[in-house]
């Protein structure tokens, strides 16, 4: 892939946008242009993290396998999200399983390359864990959501 | 104010009384709950609902529901309530079948504005049961479909086996241009859709903003988050509408029952404009 | 005005009896002055007055022969027009169906109300609004009211707990009765000055009395009731009353006055104008016949804000700010009123001694601006 075309990419993704030009540079020595067929698996839950994605289309289907309940999907990610943070924080496990359910394209971001370059450049580090913070902080919310099991209290029946 | 939630006329004396109907069908959407399907009888010469409007259904000897109407305005004669069993009375109904007569009295309180909406998107967000009483408003604009733009509904539910009308969802997508988002809290490994909040739906969308109307129907909470999502993509205040609940025994405005605040929730909602009642929305154990 | 003597005050009653009213008015009873059927002068509470004070009642022997010479007892005339219980429809099996048969309301039955306080007259006017100045119309509380004669009797001696005169209500009537009597007594003189205030009224009093007042006679009726106004002790701050209601959603005061409020319901069962109901369904053992009834409701009970799943005001704090919300803020909005008329009702059956009229003052005292 054509560095120019991926910049292009990485422009319209609403996880970067605003990003400066210099740390778009730096960003995208980390990129490369991924495509999973449905029901191909992007994550393995215990296997070492080391790649976040930026979901172009398609969705991701996180997914735990729960004792005698069986497989458990938790959580969709589509287009315009984000995939993965555990590259970040130590000890750089993923904790859980992720597959297409419906064909995805993505920018898959190599965390160690990431990494390395946070270090090196704390301003680009800084740049990259404040929109990691948003993101962590809207999905908790979306979770703690799904925690309250809204549901079960319906409204429509009054008695 | 602007797009005020419609209030039908009603004859003095009218609401309270009760009449017989007879129980056509019942259809088991999810192990709790189901849909009636009502014979008006000679009721249904006279009587008329707009959508978002609820009837109070009697079972012998148990007591009333409010419930809201979940069928197609249009069709006289012919009315449907989809009802969540969790109490007496709704256990009551739940054991109804065809041929069995229950009470009816209404309907009751204020619609959705379908008329502010023409000419413009529409966004629907259903949460849980919150579906049954936009159902009709749907019935309403696909029977008008070119008179509103874009048809979004985003909907959710606990899971997949608790959604409801799943063919409905998917023929309004297919064949009336309808965009049907809908996600569950949980799913499992058979669910393709999306999983999550609905009101991470929002993310998939690109609305235009000014010239779209919203309704919501859900639990409270749901409705709060869905309102600040809507408001953060640029919706007006007064261009969203939401449909509130309270405890309901008189349906008429004389219980006192369902209070919100100063609004009777009976007979001045249960549709709401969002200015007015957006500084009741925040107010615990209001 | 006209002069009706304490002597012939019977008249009046025979002159309603004789119209076909059934009179309602003030006897003692069980140590308090309540409200039931009566006949004649002597069921009247002549030479009774009463104390009241926060969660204190009690009779006392006045030194004179007044005949309403006390103020308001627990049993309030909402008792008559919107019974605590009625049955609202009887339903029998039929097969798979049932037939449903409405109570009717019976048209004939005509109450005339003896010395009903100015403050009880607009209490009535308030349920009025509620019942019958909507879109829908309480069907038998039509009929009660519009056969019920109020005969009203202003207020020369004031209660402890009385605020009517900062509420707008009171002590003397303005509107609303059709016939208002003012007792005299003094100088040996022991007489009614008496107005009508509807045609019905006027007849009434045409047949009873055609004696003018004098211009002293009817002075002496206006200072008296002056008088009254002056001897209130307390009274309830209505600036802008509704507003800071609005405001002071989580003011600290309602923490304090959670801890003294047992939600007994008390004081929604004396108020006047509270007008919260329930019904409730009921079969025979045959299963065969089914009564709805509606009965009395107070929006203290925990199950009063039930829902699927939850309930929305579980805390005692809640209920009473509810309580106090409704009936000095959101009445205003839903009825155009304030909704309390002053009576004290609340404040001398609370059985930890509430004051309404203090807790306002507390909450104004300590008031955040929204």
């Amino acid at each position: 892939m054509q560095t120019e075309n991926l910049t292009e990419i990485l422009r319209q993704h609403p996880f970067l946008a605003g990003l400066s030009d210099v740390h778009m540079e730096v960003l995208i020595g980390c990129a490369s242009n991924v495509r999973y067929a449905e029901g191909a698996p992007l994550i393995q839950e215990g296997e070492i993290a080391n790649t976040f994605y930026l979901i172009r289309t398609g969705r991701v289907a996180l997914e735990t396998d729960v004792n005698a309940r069986g497989k458990i999907r938790i959580q969709t990610v589509g287009p315009g999200d984000v995939l993965g943070w555990s590259w970040l924080i130590s000890p750089f496990r993923w904790h859980f399983n992720a597959l297409a359910v419906a064909e995805v394209r993505a920018v898959a971001l190599d965390g160690e390359c990431l990494r390395k370059k946070c270090e090196k450049d704390h301003d680009f580090g800084y740049e990259m864990l404040s929109r990691f913070s948003h993101v962590m902080e809207r999905r908790l919310e979306a979770t703690r959501m799904q925690l309250l099991d809204l549901y079960t209290t319906s409204p429509g029946a009054h008695v | 104010m602007k797009h005020e939630t419609i209030q039908p006329p009603a004859a003095p004396g009218e609401g309270l009384r009760l009449h017989t109907v007879t129980v056509k069908k019942v259809i088991w959407e999810t192990d709790d709950t189901f849909t009636l399907q009502i014979d008006l009888g000679e009721m249904g010469e006279t009587f008329s609902f707009l959508p978002g409007q609820f009837n109070m259904l009697y079972v012998f000897g148990l007591g009333e529901a409010a419930i809201s109407i979940s069928s197609d305005a249009s069709q006289g004669g012919m009315l449907a309530h989809t009802i969540h069993r969790v109490g007496t009375v709704t256990t009551g109904l739940a054991q109804m079948k065809r041929g069995d007569v229950i009470g009816l009295r209404g309907p009751f309180g204020t619609a959705w504005p379908i008329t502010a909406a023409r000419g413009k998107d529409v966004c629907i967000v259903a949460g849980g049961i919150g579906l049954a009483p936009l159902r009709p408003v749907m019935y309403a604009m696909l029977r008008e479909r070119t008179a509103f733009e874009r048809i979004i509904l985003l909907y959710g539910a606990r899971s997949p086996l608790d959604l409801l009308y799943r063919v409905e969802l998917e023929e309004w997508a297919k064949e009336h241009n309808v965009e049907v988002l809908v996600t569950v809290d949980r799913g499992d490994s058979s669910w393709k859709g999306y999983i999550g909040v609905v009101t991470s739906l929002f993310s998939y969308l690109k609305l235009d903003a000014r010239a779209t109307v919203g309704y919501v129907c859900g639990p409270e909470t749901m409705m709060k988050y869905t309102i600040d999502e809507m408001e953060r993509r640029g919706l007006a205040e007064d261009q969203i509408y939401l449909s509130m609940e309270r405890n309901m025994k008189c349906a008429v405005g004389f219980c006192g029952h369902c209070q919100y605040g100063p609004e009777f929730i009976c007979k001045d909602g249960p549709v709401f404009t969002l200015p007015r009642i957006r500084h009741l929305l925040d107010k615990k154990e209001l | 005005m006209y002069i009706i003597d304490s002597t012939e005050l019977h008249n009046l009653m025979e002159e309603l009896i004789k119209r076909g009213y059934l009179l309602i008015g003030p006897t003692v009873r069980s140590g308090a002055i309540v409200l039931e059927s009566i006949r004649t002068v002597d069921d009247l509470p002549r030479g009774f007055g009463d104390e009241q004070e926060p969660s204190h009642y009690s009779l006392k022997r006045r030194d004179d022969a007044m005949l309403f010479g006390f103020v308001v007892g627990p049993v309030s005339w909402k008792k008559f027009l919107y019974p605590p219980r009625l049955t609202m429809f009887k339903a029998t099996r039929a097969g798979k169906s049932f037939t449903i048969a409405p109570e009717g309301t019976d048209k004939n039955r005509k109450l005339a109300f003896i010395g009903v306080r100015p403050c009880e007259v607009s209490g009535i006017l308030m349920q009025d609004q509620v019942f019958t100045g909507g879109k829908y119309v309480d069907r038998a509380y039509k009929a009660a009211r519009d056969n019920a004669f109020i005969v009203a009797v202003n207020c020369t001696v004031t209660g402890g707990n009385c605020f009517c005169a900062s509420m707008g209500t009171g002590p003397g009537a303005t509107r609303g009765f059709d016939i208002a009597l003012t007792e005299v007594l003094g100088g040996g003189k022991h007489y009614f000055v008496a107005s009508a205030g509807t045609p019905r009224g006027e007849e009434v009093l045409g047949a009873v009395t055609q004696r003018e007042a004098t211009e002293p006679e009817s002075r002496s009726a206006l200072d008296a009731v002056a008088r009254a106004a002056e001897s209130l002790t307390k009274r309830m701050d209505i600036r802008e009353l509704p507003q800071l209601l609005k405001d002071n959603f989580e003011n600290p005061r309602w923490d304090d006055v959670a801890k003294r409020c047992l939600a007994c319901t008390n004081c929604t069962m004396v108020c006047p104008t509270c007008f919260c109901s329930t019904v409730e369904d009921a079969t025979d053992l045959t299963g065969m016949h089914a009564e709805r009834s509606r009965r009395w409701d107070s929006c203290f009970t925990l199950d009063f804000t039930k829902v699927a799943g939850g309930n929305i005001r579980p805390s005692i704090r809640a209920r009473y700010r509810q309580w106090l919300t409704h009936k000095l803020s959101n009445w205003m909005d839903q009825f155009g009123t304030l909704g309390c008329v002053g009576c004290g009702r609340c404040i001398t059956w609370c059985p930890s001694g509430i004051d309404i009229t203090a807790e306002v003052d507390a909450i104004r005292g300590n008031s955040v601006h929204a």
